[in-house]
């Protein structure tokens, strides 16, 4: 069970402000289905450009509907450049905190919130303006060394905890180790902060996998007419299916381990098995 | 504290009430009869006795001889002991077959066991359809030479889909395999009679059938080969060592008594209030579906994903009203993937996310079933109305 404060119990149980407000002047989409959590923000100016109405949408667990929630609350009655300033922290903040593996449901809040600014400015949305770093959740460089400057982030997990980059296919996790230490503030023993790879989630070698299989992979085997096709992933147990001449070819065992599981082992994950689809 | 007397409880795939009548015939060993079982006097020897007849308790509802049964201290310890056993007994066999929606202590055991053991093993997990049953002619293809040992579940603890244990261990004989089935959520549920069938090693939990937790059983047959998990005393006829549980293994043994006592309500009135609650959530909420075969499953288990919502944000709400269920949704477990179980069906993330297990006991009312059919269409459609993925039209 999550230790959720109370406040984080009150905005899930009676949330303010659900909705979606007609013709609004912002409107800010982030997340998807498949990634688990997804928030859709709309607000409306009054003759004073400030926040009259603000109303949300959210797909998630309890602290993404909470910090939606607040967050509609906190920016009710701001101008744009007051809510522009808003971080995820004051959003965490003002639930009383949140556990640290949700954390980016804060962030999901303030970047909806910022794409809702930037759309009403007709202004693209910063984040987008970076380097993609994380394809899977797309997240930028900027994004996440603003997380680290804002949220004083000292290792690539609490990255994934605060802006989901890296929890999805891995790819990204040495790119945001040197963005983390290019980005802590000298005098920080590097040592400490560089830290051994997380180990790959299935989506994560699953990506990978299927990379490997189409780069290095499948171009060999389609040379003598065979060809390969990625069936499951659990754990390190990949399963394969073998098409083609290789379904009649006596060698194919061998081709599978000899070939196939070194291939993958050598560029995704040392621990790989490779079994074919029975 | 939680009133116990409030809750709807309906998660007794997760762990069960206490039997009323378990707790009495536990209480005084806990209090007066401390003796040691082996020990030499009488006051040793009363409590050895009890353990004895305790013994004899779960051979029957098993269909086992008393000397068949091994006492632990849960399931996991069973399983652990019953795989690792057939990996000792078999040096030269280093196969072992299981299927892709095990419990973790069958799971994580067999994906470890090149570090546990310091040998290099194959493993075959065998796919299931998508209502989670399995292919019997690729289990027996599976089977080789090499083969140490089978272990396969008698029934699934997410989705209650029930696996043809007894064919299977028929399959393994005929090879001279071992044949081990982790039945912690089928004992009790459905008859179990080990004369008859080709099983080696049985994997039994106290706390799943209204015992204690903290007891388990293993029943290895007679005459398999076995080697010890905890070696020491000569207690379990030096199968298992260390003082024995004897509070725990009283009320285990009264929890056998009692749940060979209550199978046929299990598979009558237990059952028609899980099909009353399972036809009634699926009838009232639109875009919600059954995850795992309909019929060849546990009388007790239903297992439903309601599509655009999150399980853990459902659960929650559930909560509010006292009713305790579980989840297979991602965000529950803290990862971002959703259960193994359901993504080894095929079942969308989409839906997974969304997934809600409903797990009954005898101690659940008609009442109770009308309650939850009553709370949880609100539940669900007011989640809904707040996802950005739900079109009321849809």
């Amino acid at each position: 069970m999550w230790e959720y404060t109370n406040k984080v119990q009150q905005h899930f149980l009676h949330p303010k402000n659900v909705g979606e407000i007609e013709n609004p002047d912002g409107i800010g989409e982030v997340g998807s289905l498949a990634c688990g959590d997804a928030l859709k923000l709309t607000f409306k100016l009054d003759d004073q450009g400030k926040i009259a109405d603000a109303r949300f949408k959210t797909f998630g667990c309890a602290s993404a509907i909470a910090s939606s929630s607040v967050l509609t609350e906190m920016i009710i009655g701001m101008t744009l450049d007051e809510a522009a300033k808003l971080t995820n922290k004051d959003i965490a903040d003002r639930l009383g905190g949140l556990p640290k593996e949700k954390m980016h449901c804060s962030v999901m809040g303030r970047e909806a919130l910022e794409a809702a600014i930037a759309n009403y400015r007709g202004l693209k949305i910063p984040m987008a303006e970076g380097e993609v770093v994380c394809e899977c959740f797309g997240v930028t460089d900027l994004e996440i060394i603003r997380a680290i400057k804002e949220s004083n982030l000292h290792s690539v997990e609490e990255i994934t905890n605060f802006t989901k980059a890296g929890g999805g296919c891995g790819k990204c996790l040495d790119r945001l180790r040197e963005i983390l230490v290019a980005t802590v503030h000298q005098g920080v023993d590097i040592k400490k902060i560089v830290e051994k790879p997380k180990r790959m989630t299935t989506l994560q070698k699953i990506k990978k996998i299927e990379e490997a299989l189409e780069r290095e992979i499948r171009p060999g085997l389609r040379k003598d007419g065979g060809d390969i096709e990625l069936v499951d992933v659990d754990g390190d147990f990949v399963t394969v299916s073998l098409r083609g001449s290789c379904t009649s070819c006596a060698k194919s065992q061998t081709t599978l381990k000899e070939y196939v599981e070194k291939k993958l082992r050598e560029l995704v994950l040392d621990s790989l098995i490779v079994e074919e689809s029975k | 504290m939680i009133n116990p007397e409030n809750v709807v409880y309906m998660d007794n795939n997760a762990t069960t009430r206490v039997a009323p009548a378990v707790l009495e015939d536990m209480l005084p060993y806990l209090r007066d009869y401390y003796g040691n079982p082996s020990s030499m006097h009488r006051f040793g020897g009363q409590v050895e006795a009890a353990v004895t007849q305790a013994r004899k308790k779960v051979a029957d509802l098993l269909g086992a001889e008393p000397e068949e049964i091994v006492f632990t201290s849960c399931g996991t310890e069973s399983d652990s002991t019953a795989i690792l056993s057939a990996l000792q007994s078999f040096p030269d066999k280093r196969h072992i077959v299981t299927t892709r929606v095990e419990h973790p202590a069958v799971k994580n055991l067999c994906e470890n066991l090149d570090t546990l053991t310091g040998h290099k093993h194959r493993l075959t997990r065998l796919m299931v359809a998508a209502d989670g049953t399995l292919d019997l002619q690729k289990y027996e293809e599976a089977l080789e030479d090499d083969t140490a040992i089978v272990s396969v579940m008698w029934a699934n603890n997410e989705t209650g889909v029930i696996f043809p244990i007894a064919e299977m261990a028929r399959m393994a004989r005929t090879r001279g395999i071992l044949f081990h089935t982790d039945a912690v959520q089928a004992v009790g549920k459905v008859p179990i009679n080990l004369k008859e069938m080709d099983v080696d090693f049985l994997s039994v939990s106290g706390h799943k059938l209204h015992g204690p937790k903290g007891i388990g059983i293993l029943y290895v047959r007679r005459g398999t080969p076995f080697s010890p998990f905890l070696v020491g005393g000569h207690q379990e006829r030096g199968r298992r060592g260390g003082t024995e549980n004897v509070a725990s293994i009283v009320g285990l043994g009264r929890a056998c008594e009692l749940a060979a006592a209550h199978m046929a309500e299990e598979n009558s009135r237990v059952k028609g209030l899980r099909d009353k609650l399972e036809q009634g959530l699926l009838a009232t909420i639109p875009h919600s579906m059954l995850n795992g075969h309909k019929t060849d499953r546990l009388p007790n288990t239903a297992n439903i994903s309601f599509e655009y919502v999150e399980g853990e944000a459902i659960l929650l709400h559930m909560d509010q009203y006292n009713i305790c269920a579980s989840s297979g949704s991602a965000c529950t477990s803290g990862s971002l993937e959703p259960s193994h179980v359901l993504r080894a069906m095929g079942v969308p993330f989409t839906a997974a996310h969304g997934s809600i297990r409903f797990s009954l006991s005898i101690y659940n009312t008609e009442a109770e079933v009308d309650f939850v059919l009553e709370k949880m269409p609100p539940i669900i459609a007011g989640l809904r109305e707040m996802s950005p993925f739900w079109k009321a039209d849809a």
